[in-house]
């Protein structure tokens, strides 16, 4: 699973109030090469939240993004586009599990897909 | 025609390993696959800028429909209820993330973020009663509530689906209003049995030009003129009539199969070389019914 995916995923368990961002418990990560794409990344910049990229890349040991919010002129910068690009698609989440953190309720990941599969209760 | 998997067992258990791989094996399939994924790909609409988009696949399966997408130079994340189907898109290494999931649960994800959702041949699978009777309803309505939320303005969803028959397409459709959504159903090659192909279009926002039903594909692989049906604003059901085709079979009558229909059933398999027993004043006799 990629932080593409993580920054897109919000759980939704009955009487949660803020299902995003949820925590990684990295055991396994594989970087895994995927080809540059300008647009798209220019596309994504504007919908993703940033500190939870961030924060994630960071548990996914690529310590190389700036915490806060870059300003949009980054876009511009090759140097920036390229650790941008690594972290949300080429890092891969192998094993591992992500955790709400108001609950500490765990969604394991195994071979990289998430398990999110919501209990009777939960729904 | 065999039965519906739909009746048989809930999908993450008829979609076990073996059937998983059945499904994926066989090239007919693949092949289907990828040109219902190729139409609705089609139908999304999406504006021909280049810039690749982010696409939800719901019901993903072994990523055939996901391929389709990756070669269209657009990113996506699949959501399946089976884990054997998943493992199977895992040896086919897909580019697309995969997520175990239950659409009925609601999708999950942070609003207006996705540009587009597709969904081959799953989301029939909503209306099975598999427990209680009110389930499929919370779960429709769980499903199409989070999908509208996800979605970007301006987006679509297409859903290619097979619905068991016409009031399981009211429902789908339904709740699909009730979440907000305008849209219609786009049916290609109505005519042909073999070949029909359902999908439901779904926008997001107000109607406009753009949310406009597009035109369906008929016989003769023209698109078809098609007529809105009656109905209110809500229902945009839209009927495809093909003018230009004569109708060359006898059409059936409310009381059934008359005489006339018969005799020329009779006719034509004769013609074909079958045998078939002479006609008399006893041919399509209305027989007493055995108990």
């Amino acid at each position: 699973m990629r932080l593409l995916t993580h920054n897109m995923l919000s759980s939704n368990i009955k009487g949660v109030i803020n299902g995003f961002p949820l925590l990684i418990e990295a055991e396994r990560v594989v970087e895994k090469q995927v080809d540059f794409n300008l647009d798209f990344l220019k596309n994504m910049f504007s919908k993703i939240d940033w500190k939870a990229l961030a924060d994630a890349s960071k548990t996914m040991g690529y310590d190389e993004l700036p915490d806060e919010v870059p300003d949009p002129s980054v876009l511009d910068s090759q140097e920036f586009l390229q650790k941008f690009h690594h972290a949300l698609l080429e890092l891969h989440l192998e094993e591992g599990a992500l955790v709400y953190p108001e609950t500490g309720r765990r969604f394991p990941v195994n071979k990289g897909i998430p398990n999110m599969f919501l209990h009777e209760d939960e729904v | 025609m065999s039965s519906r998997p739909e009746l048989q067992a809930p999908p993450e258990i008829f979609y076990d390993d073996v059937e998983a791989r059945k499904y994926t094996s066989s090239s007919r399939i693949v092949g289907i696959q990828a040109e219902l994924s190729e139409r609705a790909l089609e139908l999304l609409a999406l504006p021909d800028d280049g810039i690749p988009r982010l696409l939800l696949d719901i019901g993903c399966g072994s990523g055939l429909s996901g391929e389709t997408i990756s070669e269209n130079g657009h990113q996506w994340i699949g959501l399946d209820i089976s884990r054997s189907m998943l493992d199977i898109a895992l040896e086919r290494e897909t580019d697309g993330d995969l997520i175990l999931g239950d659409m009925g649960q609601g999708l999950g994800l942070r609003p207006g973020l996705i540009d587009g959702a597709i969904s081959i041949s799953a989301v029939q699978w909503l209306c099975n009663a598999d427990k209680s009777c009110h389930e499929p309803r919370l779960r429709l309505k769980a499903f199409f509530g989070s999908l509208y939320r996800c979605l970007g303005r301006g987006a679509r969803a297409v859903f290619q689906l097979y619905p068991e028959n016409n009031a399981q397409r009211e429902l789908i459709l339904g709740f699909a209003m009730r979440a907000g959504f305008a849209g219609g159903v786009v049916i290609d090659y109505p005519h042909s049995s073999k070949k029909r192909k359902e999908y439901l279009v779904l926008t997001c926002g107000p109607p406009s030009l753009s949310t406009a039903t597009p035109s369906a594909i008929g016989e003769d692989g023209n698109s078809c003129s098609d007529d809105e049906s009656s109905g209110d604003e809500e229902n945009q059901t839209v009927c495809i009539s093909d003018r230009h085709r004569p109708r060359k079979k006898q059409k059936l009558t409310k009381k059934g199969k008359t005489r006339a229909w018969v005799l020329k059933k009779k006719e034509k398999m004769r013609s074909k070389g079958n045998v078939v027993p002479p006609d008399s004043k006893y041919t399509a006799r209305k027989r007493k019914a055995h108990f």
